[in-house]
């Protein structure tokens, strides 16, 4: 649907201001969008969040509900992250299930969450074997304009922070749900920063004029203590090594003012 | 779990199979093992075994998806229900379909796709046995397949995943330290282009690690390259034989 | 390495070669199946590198069929409109032969089916007349020798062959022609049209062409072709 011609004279033009160390929106090439982030926006979920990095806009609801656990795990709680690139958010999605672009950022933000030891999956354990924490975290995009991988992990990032779940009471066999709730537990704060290329010039968050005529594309997620736990590259396209060290450098750095940003709209410091 | 965790890597520095820290599991490539596809390879690392088929560059149906002025790359990354423990449902899992998109990019920037527009090149990759590494002896056995068709290239793409296992970084993770390790990062590599065209990783690695590992992987694509041309030069052994024969008759 | 320019040859004629491998690097022109990065040539292709006056080139081992003008090409007939016919012409891009490229007469479709002329399945040997890539092929049949081809058999061989099968000057071509007694065409598109006079021959021919396909780049091959054929007509006479 996008006009071949156009994307070329597109790359061309980028390219032509990056040369002079401009963006086509006035940014410098390490420069964020204006970001905004707004927690409990969907009341019925057990904890949301919403961001906008410029246009591109993502909403997060987490559900959390009683499941069994998987037979290799018995006593861990559940985390399912699911995303949805809904039809209004860009003349380009079209109704149907999740294709390869959403399954791909849900498993990367899932990677990104898990694997930074963020949950204590233990912790989600009821009644061992039995009765776990399964917590759903999907993903609602809904106006995309570049660079969904950051938007939705800190939207699932402040959802996250936002959840709070009915503390349950064990009887027996059965759990039952007390009006009680306790904030959901997080052991780290993984933030997601992705980078493109574009000839020569590493750029962070691309947005979508740019991300169409990209040379290549990394997300990095970065730990509190500045280790990365997840690394997905997409988009066909090339990195030299040295390529990669930088960006790896350049997430960690962006990575910290991130966190800031969405630690101050929880009033932490 | 801490406990009860196997140790995967001895006092020694030997892992679970036997291996020292850097060392690669055996790779074995046989090139043009299918008689149908226009390039074909398979490939075993270690228990893992892939098979791969490239149809193309060929006409493309429905001609609307074709793209005027490229070739348009798919690729089907799938495994078959009894290449592991549990078997699999035939219907491709959602793992398939992302790996199925990581492989096509590791591979497309590596074809020249601008020589035969609104065409399609069709590459097809069956795990038949899966011990770890799939996805990097499938871009592996992938470019071997490509080149074996004919299709013009930049360059083949030679992919092994490193990972940390018990606090050390190790070179081409077998099943198990994929499973019970702290770190699995794939990497595929242009050899001749010094180019990286696959990069993930999950797990906690320190910036430091990240450096050591990333020099170990792209070391460790330059080992797997050399399989490949070997793969490539005995299936033009008969060349070489006739060449022989011409220069010593 | 900066300031002057330098003409190095890295590869000897000959020379197996890898996609990616440097052939050569200076004011040199890159030819078929290789590909250029500022002044380096690198090969595209698993083949014979190949380098005449200032060209660089590599001779694939395999390839597929890209339509140039001016190509003689045998196809086979695959579907039809009431203008014209859709032919399979061994490539990836499928050729379109327009009824005013074949006829002397615009047909009246009320009267006459194109089937008539060329039906599903019925092999010809036509030209290439536009191809630019952004469009399929269109070939004519309209010209000496051109049309459809009746009886015989098509063998196909690797397009990337078709040279060698030739030989310099028909040499090839021509002494198997002489050898096996047979009318042969060949198309630049990798099919070759033969018909021999008896079964044996026609086997024979078949071999002959797997072995071109086979040995292709390797010298000293009209040698070898000659060689098997003496040996098989030894074979039938004992």
């Amino acid at each position: 649907m996008v006009n071949r011609a156009s994307l070329v004279l597109n790359r061309n033009r980028l390219l032509n201001l990056l040369s002079q160390g401009r963006r086509v929106d006035g940014r410098g090439l390490k420069d964020f969008r204006p970001i905004s982030i707004e927690i409990g926006v969907a009341g019925k979920a057990n904890g949301s969040a919403s961001v906008k990095i410029g246009d591109t806009y993502v909403m997060v609801g987490v559900k959390a509900e009683i499941g069994s656990p998987f037979s290799d795990t018995p006593d861990e709680g559940v985390l399912m992250v699911n995303a949805e690139f809904v039809p209004l958010a860009s003349p380009s999605f079209e109704p149907g299930p999740p294709d390869e672009n959403a399954i791909e950022l849900a498993r990367v933000v899932d990677r990104g969450l898990r694997k930074s030891e963020a949950f204590n999956f233990k912790d989600l354990c009821i009644i061992p074997g039995k009765k776990v924490w399964m917590i759903w975290v999907d993903i609602y995009v809904l106006d995309y304009n570049g660079n969904l991988m950051d938007a939705a992990a800190l939207a699932a990032l402040a959802a996250l922070m936002n959840t709070k779940l009915p503390v349950p009471k064990v009887e027996g066999e059965e759990v039952m749900l007390t009006d009680e709730t306790v904030p959901l537990k997080l052991g780290d704060y993984p933030i997601a920063v992705t980078i493109g290329k574009l000839g020569d010039s590493l750029i962070i968050d691309p947005l979508l004029e740019e991300e169409e005529v990209l040379d290549g594309r990394i997300t990095f997620f970065v730990t509190k203590d500045g280790n990365i736990c997840a690394i997905q590259k997409s988009l066909p396209g090339v990195f030299s090594p040295d390529e990669i060290l930088v960006a790896v450098d350049l997430a960690c750095e962006k990575a910290v003012e991130l966190r800031e940003k969405l630690f101050k709209v929880f009033g932490i410091s | 779990m801490e406990n009860d965790k196997i140790s995967l890597v001895t006092e020694d520095g030997l892992r679970v199979d036997g291996r020292k820290l850097d060392e690669l599991r055996p790779v074995k490539i046989e090139v043009g093992v299918l008689a149908n596809a226009d390039g074909s390879a398979f490939i075993q690392q270690g228990k893992s075994k892939l098979l791969v088929a490239v149809y193309g560059p060929r006409e493309l149906h429905p001609r609307h998806l074709a793209l005027p002025d490229k070739a348009l790359i798919r690729c089907r990354y799938h495994m078959a229900p009894f290449s592991v423990e549990e078997r699999k449902s035939p219907a491709p899992s959602r793992r398939e379909i992302e790996l199925s998109k990581i492989i096509r990019e590791a591979l497309e920037p590596a074809i020249l796709v601008d020589r035969f527009p609104r065409t399609s090149i069709d590459i097809f990759i069956e795990v038949l046995e899966a011990d770890g590494g799939t996805r990097c002896a499938a871009v592996t056995a992938a470019s071997v397949a490509l080149a074996h068709a004919g299709i013009p290239m930049r360059d083949l793409v030679a992919a092994c995943a490193v990972g940390k296992v018990d606090g050390k970084i190790v070179v081409d993770l077998c099943d198990a330290e994929d499973k019970y390790g702290e770190v699995d990062m794939p990497v595929a590599y242009m050899p001749n282009k010094k180019v990286v065209t696959l990069l993930q990783m999950d797990g906690i690695l320190t910036r430091e690690e990240f450096d050591e590992a990333f020099k170990k992987a792209i070391s460790a694509c330059e080992k797997i390259y050399e399989f490949q041309l070997n793969a490539l030069k005995k299936h033009l052994s008969i060349i070489e034989e006739v060449k022989e024969e011409e220069s010593n008759g | 390495m900066k300031g002057g320019v330098r003409l190095t040859i890295y590869v000897e004629r000959r020379k197996i070669v890898f996609p990616g491998e440097l052939l050569a690097e200076g004011k040199y022109a890159s030819g078929a199946n290789t590909y250029k990065e500022g002044d380096k040539i690198f090969s595209a292709v698993i083949g014979l590198a190949e380098i005449q006056n200032r060209v660089i080139s590599v001779i694939a081992f395999k390839g597929y069929y890209v339509p140039k003008v001016g190509d003689i090409v045998i196809g086979v007939i695959t579907d039809y409109s009431p203008t014209s016919w859709q032919v399979d012409i061994n490539s990836p891009y499928t050729a379109i032969l327009q009824v005013m490229d074949a006829l002397p007469k615009p047909i009246d479709p009320a009267k006459e089916h194109v089937r008539k002329y060329f039906d599903i399945g019925d092999i010809l040997l036509g030209e290439v007349i536009v191809f630019d890539k952004t469009r399929s092929p269109m070939l004519t049949t309209k010209g000496k020798g051109y049309g459809k081809l009746r009886g015989g058999h098509i063998v196909e061989i690797s397009p990337t062959k078709v040279p060698r099968l030739i030989g310099r000057r028909g040499s090839m071509i021509n002494m198997l022609k002489k050898e096996l007694n047979c009318q042969i065409i060949v198309g630049q598109n990798g099919r070759i049209w033969f018909s021999a006079k008896s079964l044996e021959d026609e086997e024979l021919f078949v071999k002959v062409i797997r072995k071109i396909d086979l040995e292709a780049p390797i010298p000293g091959l009209t040698q070898r072709v000659r060689q098997l054929i003496k040996e098989e007509k030894a074979k039938r006479r004992s």
